[in-house]
């Protein structure tokens, strides 16, 4: 039996998953929607690797969880690394470029900025207060002017005239681009002018402050769109790589690191099959009402977090 | 005339100086506000304009907790930067929903002339006494300077312990003993009894240390509820924490005009507030090889988003990596959790790229 790595990583909007071998070499790897459930989204998520993987050859020796419900499923999948998806996309990136030196990644709700030298990190910064300009504003306005959203960059690109959309704010930009539609713009320079205001937006929140140096690396759900790619390289002046697994970095990276960890922890498929619950409870031993988010396996609880002090702790019965 | 039941909001440990210097010197009934909990930052956020800076908030929460908890004499102090109209807005506030209090605005007080500051208290106390203030005052000051040094140490050391939770326990421990004293002498008594013992406490030290100082504005960086125990989280990650912003640096020592020498390449004129300090120990730190900063400030914080450029210049001048936080009533954890983990990564595979 050859030893495999699993690398799930649970997002805002997106869920992805990647098996990967002793190398680094992806044997199977999937990205599906969240829909607002991460424990029953990596359920889903399982079933396909499952199907992709060669159970006779390989077996998973250990687990890595990135994402913003990395803690839940790694108490869900008895993961052995939990990880920032910071760190995780900044390992994923490095393991295929070396040499980057600025990775731009945009999300379902979040983006960041992570600047490497000689393959280590050496700042970064994550958007703070709003979500214009992330992958979940692009695909509302979408919806809004009845096309997909994977259609985006291909339509933007036919676009010779980029129209302005103020799109400092999400709620400003939308009706930005119902005045800029009614007063007749084209639906291309719309869209093109959108990709645009992306950029900028990003640029001006996230990467405010920071040198960006070649090579860049673009990942994350929106690297997708060659739209936004265009106007990075636009605003940028330089040449930006999109990865044809762009948008499975941070799960990359996760395996990499559980690999790297050395710990081996028991991973079946057949969690698939378990039933897994959550229970919220506000404490009530202090005016501070932590709340306080229990795990359950089939109606046994594995984990609890989520109060401040040792008060509101809850003891894992064995 | 009603008893005078006095309070000022929850300020890191300083309350306890405080209730020393209010009994013994003034007079007066002394009444410390709970905690700061969520709800006392709902209370406070709920009658506050959305827009101000936290502190506001948490003040307010507190006042209001206080009053709840029998005080009827409410003391705001005066600031440079929009601290100086907290009070006004405040006592107009408290009034508003009904409250009967007296107001205390030190803002009125005029701090050239320390007189101006016996006649605001004057009107709660009119049987004053110059002599017993001026001793008290000694051993208020002594307590903030012993409060102050104690923190310090368990700053940089509470990450190590071997058995968690000691230091807290004994830190704890030294805060109550510390309720009891008569004279400075006997807080210099009670300090040193408590180094001593925490001193003692058996610490697992690495013998290579990642240091981090920590800057920013004057409430947030030093109430430790308001910035998410930003301090203890590190310090658990197995860091040793720096913090010059305290009220014995800022107040009792003051070395304003030595600041402004030493990062006149960085500023050129007064930024106000608390400003100067931030990159006046950001550019020390860095020069010192520290192996990060970490910025805080809550919300809409002006001089404090003044001071971050020149911190993105002294980043890069030095290749220190810093982390900026700006706190607010609807912070999200997780957010600080993600960048202080990474932050933490960061600094481990810097530290070992050096090797």
């Amino acid at each position: 039996m050859k030893k495999a790595y699993l690398g799930i990583d649970i997002g805002s909007i997106s869920t992805k998953g990647v098996i990967i071998d002793e190398n680094n070499k992806i044997l199977a790897s999937e990205y599906l929607w969240t829909e607002g459930n991460p424990m029953d989204a990596v359920k889903r998520l399982l079933k396909v690797l499952e199907s992709q993987f060669k159970k006779k050859t390989y077996k998973i020796v250990s687990v890595g969880t990135t994402g913003s419900a990395r803690k839940l499923i790694g108490a869900m999948v008895n993961a052995s690394v939990v990880k920032n998806e910071i760190t995780a996309h900044a390992i994923g990136t490095t393991s295929l470029y070396p040499d980057v030196r600025t990775i731009l990644e945009i999300g379902g709700q979040d983006s960041k900025i992570i600047l490497v030298e000689d393959g280590v990190v050496v700042d970064y910064a994550m958007n703070t207060l709003c979500a214009a300009g992330t992958g979940s504003f692009l695909s509302s306005q979408a919806k809004r002017l009845g096309v997909e959203v994977e259609e985006f960059g291909k339509i933007a690109l036919k676009s010779k005239k980029p129209t302005n959309i103020a799109a400092r704010c999400t709620v400003f930009a939308e009706s930005d681009l119902v005045h800029k539609a009614q007063i007749g713009h084209k639906k291309e320079d719309i869209i093109a002018g959108l990709c645009k205001a992306v950029v900028t937006n990003y640029l001006n929140n996230v990467g405010k402050g920071k040198k960006i140096l070649p090579p860049i690396v673009f990942q994350g759900g929106v690297s997708k769109n060659i739209g936004v790619t265009k106007a990075f390289e636009e605003a940028t002046g330089h040449d930006v790589i999109v990865d044809p697994n762009s948008h499975l970095m941070g799960a990359l990276g996760v395996a990499i690191l559980a690999r790297k960890s050395k710990v081996e922890n028991d991973f079946s498929f057949d969690i698939v099959d378990m039933e897994f619950s959550t229970v919220g409870i506000e404490c009530q031993k202090c005016a501070n009402h932590c709340e306080i988010i229990c795990v359950y396996k089939d109606k046994k609880m594995i984990d609890s977090w989520g109060n401040r002090c040792e008060n509101g702790a809850i003891p894992i019965k064995k | 005339m009603e008893k005078c039941k006095i309070a000022f909001p929850r300020f890191g440990n300083y309350h306890i100086a405080l209730e020393f210097l209010f009994t013994k010197g003034l007079g007066v009934e002394y009444i410390t506000p709970p905690p700061s909990t969520k709800k006392t930052l709902e209370i406070g956020s709920k009658y506050s304009p959305d827009y101000v800076c936290s502190p506001f908030k948490f003040n307010l929460g507190n006042y209001i907790e206080a009053i709840e908890a029998g005080a009827n004499t409410l003391v705001q102090t005066g600031g440079v930067c929009r601290l100086g109209f907290y009070g006004e807005l405040h006592e107009q506030i408290l009034k508003d929903l009904g409250y009967n209090v007296k107001f205390i605005n030190m803002s009125r007080a005029d701090y050239q002339k320390p007189l101006t500051f016996y006649e605001e208290f004057k009107k709660v106390n009119p049987d004053l006494s110059v002599k017993k203030i001026a001793s008290s005052l000694l051993t208020f000051l002594k307590m903030v300077e012993c409060i102050d040094e104690v923190e310090d140490f368990v700053r940089q050391n509470v990450g190590f312990e071997k058995k968690d939770g000691e230091m807290e326990k004994i830190h704890e421990e030294y805060l109550n003993a510390l309720k009891s004293v008569e004279t400075k002498k006997d807080v210099k008594k009670i300090t040193k009894e408590y180094m001593k013992k925490l001193k003692n406490v058996k610490l697992k030290k690495p013998k290579k240390l990642i240091k981090i100082g920590i800057v920013g504005e004057y409430y947030t960086i030093m109430e430790p509820f308001s910035n998410h125990f930003i301090e203890k989280e590190l310090a658990k990650k197995g860091i040793v924490i720096y913090r010059w912003m305290n009220v014995s640096n800022s107040v009792i020592h003051n070395d304003g005009k030595k600041q402004k020498k030493f990062i006149k390449h960085y500023v050129k004129y007064y930024m106000g507030a608390t400003s100067m300090a931030t990159v006046y120990k950001a550019l020390e730190w860095a020069k010192e090889g520290f192996d990060g900063i970490v910025h805080v400030k809550s919300f809409g914080c002006t001089p404090e988003i003044d001071a971050m450029p020149v911190l993105q210049k002294i980043s890069n001048d030095y290749k220190i990596p810093i982390l900026y936080f700006s706190f607010d009533s609807q912070t999200s954890e997780t957010g600080i959790q993600t960048r202080l983990e990474a932050f933490y990564d960061m600094i481990i595979m810097r530290k070992e790229k050096k090797k």
